[in-house]
């Protein structure tokens, strides 16, 4: 079946499309919104988006294969993203990242099987005062040590 | 020493609401610059010497006087808070902590110029920062310093957020309109410069959210004061961003000018934990790298230029003896590999290749010949793709494998 905003999302996704005087600049913001409520842009969405904004289903894929945090498949629950740049490398990501695979046993790339975790190692995330950093969905950790890696994920449900 | 005028309102309480904003003078260069005629606005910035806080350091003055006057075209003004270059934060502090300073200032430049629509182009990382940003918004439409008819002065001004979604080329200026406008970041060939066609093919102005941030003060305070906070020809402080093996990483707001040697050892404390000094990168990633001998330096763009790196963000990572050179060459080549948004082919297959080389030298020996290939390769994109990405690339690479050719030969055969 292919997907239907809930009446909110529609909501928002009409309201931000009227920031812009053409419609199809909206696609950034309309592709958040999107995948806040279906957690991915497959096929259906990207059908769904193009037929908000007139646009080709082929002119959404162009954005969605161009930008790191569309998803064409869906995440786990909790998306973590360890910074791999120069300041959390110095600051030791490195050992920080093979922790992770070795905790979640998985690699970057990887969704754990239960599908509650998602490993991905990301460019700088503009936080590098906090070395080494990552983020969990949209939330920020810093000064991390494999016992802070525990206790944030073992807060996670 | 340290100057807090940039970011005399960190730190305090609930510093990014309005009313907390108000009671400590703001908005005040709002209500003086809807008195003044605009191209006395356009003197001020030019005369104060304010000099990009982006990256490229181009006068924001004489960006500002590229607009033509006279066209029925509608006008934009973009903030540019992507915030990618490695190494840099400021701009999120400034949001974070001071919403309402980069929303005056851009109030003042959208008078300036004529201009009723204006973006934020923020990185989609900084969601969080989006949110309280929209929240200042609103605050500043109730206000009446954004919206209809603002403050009764007859001018309008509406302005939305636009994020990003995890593109380092979107930073740049042409590829951030090309986002905006609901395609791949792609750059685009200058010129025409976006002062002329920018976004939707109007005349645009598009400054970093640091930039923007200094305009109330050169509007209250005057040119002459804001170029003797800093040096003539580059005028003001800057938030500068320090990070890596330093016993205080964090920002620090300085004239323009601070010896870097300083900003290291007397602001963040010297090196953590008694750790000798390798390197330094001053500028964000794309900086070619110094050694010890060489921090003795200014930080202005002309100074490091002289020194020849670059000021760039202001963004300064530290590197101590322990680390491998070959990490910091790792790292610069994934992020550039990874980053190249691919339309050129110097660019995309340049850093592809000296990326291959490097993780190469991981696994096993390297040849002879490979430190010269990647002094190749980085040299034959240099000046050869649309965008500043490419020497962005080429310069980092070109300065490690030049200034540390000794300690990176020991992973090739002799």
């Amino acid at each position: 079946m292919s997907p239907e905003y809930s009446d909110q999302t529609k909501k928002k996704v009409e309201e931000v499309i009227s920031h812009y005087p053409k419609k199809e600049a909206a696609l950034l913001p309309v592709l958040h919104l999107t995948q806040r409520e279906f957690g991915k842009i497959s096929k259906e969405e990207e059908a769904l988006v193009a037929d908000f904004l007139n646009i080709k289903p082929i002119q959404v894929r162009e954005a969605v294969t161009f930008y790191s945090m569309i998803h064409q498949k869906e995440m786990g629950k909790y998306h973590i993203q360890v910074c791999r740049n120069l300041s959390c490398t110095l600051m030791g990501a490195g050992t920080l990242i093979d922790y992770l695979k070795d905790k979640l046993n998985i690699e970057p790339g990887e969704t754990t099987p239960d599908h509650k975790f998602s490993l991905s190692t990301v460019e700088c995330l503009g936080a590098c005062e906090q070395a080494p950093c990552m983020m969990v969905n949209f939330d920020y950790y810093g000064h991390l040590d494999k016992k802070k890696i525990d206790q944030i994920l073992d807060d996670l449900e | 020493m340290e100057e807090k005028v940039l970011t005399k309102n960190f730190g305090v309480k609930n510093s990014h609401r309005i009313d907390v904003y108000l009671e400590r003078g703001g908005y005040q260069a709002v209500q003086k610059a809807l008195q003044m005629d605009p191209d006395k606005i356009l003197e001020e910035v030019k005369a104060a010497n304010l000099r990009g806080r982006g990256g490229a350091g181009f006068p924001a003055g004489v960006k500002l006087g590229f607009v033509p006057k006279e066209v029925e075209k509608p006008k934009y003004l973009c903030a540019n808070a992507d915030e990618g270059e490695p190494g840099t934060f400021k701009d999120r502090y400034i949001m974070t902590h001071d919403p309402h300073l980069l929303i005056e200032g851009m109030i003042i430049i959208s008078y300036c110029v004529g201009i009723h629509k204006a973006y934020v182009y923020i990185r989609g990382e900084y969601e969080h920062i989006a949110q309280q940003l929209e929240k200042a918004l609103s605050e500043a439409y109730d206000k009446n310093y954004l919206g209809q008819n603002i403050l009764n002065s007859g001018f309008d001004l509406d302005v939305f957020i636009h994020r990003g979604a995890g593109a380092y080329i979107c930073g740049e200026e042409t590829g951030l309109l090309e986002s905006l406008e609901g395609k791949r970041g792609y750059p685009r060939l200058k010129p025409p410069f976006p002062a002329a066609i920018g976004l939707f093919q109007c005349p645009t102005v598009i400054n970093n959210v640091e930039t923007l941030s200094n305009i109330p003060q050169v509007i209250l305070k005057g040119a002459q004061w804001f170029v003797n906070k800093g040096l003539p020809k580059d005028g003001g402080t800057r938030i500068f961003s320090v990070s890596g093996m330093v016993e205080k990483p964090g920002v620090y707001e300085c004239p323009v000018g601070t010896s870097l040697k300083d900003i290291i050892y007397e602001y963040a404390g010297g090196l953590k934990e008694g750790k000798k000094l390798k390197a330094v990168i001053p500028g964000g990633l794309s900086a070619p790298i110094l050694k010890p001998d060489e921090i003795d330096v200014p930080m202005d763009f002309d100074s490091l230029m002289e020194a020849g790196s670059m000021l760039g963000s202001a963004s300064v990572m530290v590197i101590d003896q322990e680390k491998p050179i070959l990490d910091v060459l790792r790292v610069i080549s994934d992020f550039y590999s990874h980053e190249s948004c691919g339309q050129c082919t110097p660019c995309r297959i340049g850093n592809s290749w000296i990326n291959k080389i490097i993780h190469r030298l991981y696994r096993e020996k390297g040849k002879k010949e490979d430190l010269d290939k990647i002094i190749r390769l980085a040299s034959n994109m240099k000046g050869k793709t649309l965008c500043p990405l490419g020497d962005a690339a080429a310069l980092p690479i070109l300065s490690l494998t030049q200034k540390f050719r000794e300690e990176l030969e020991t992973y090739t055969e002799s």
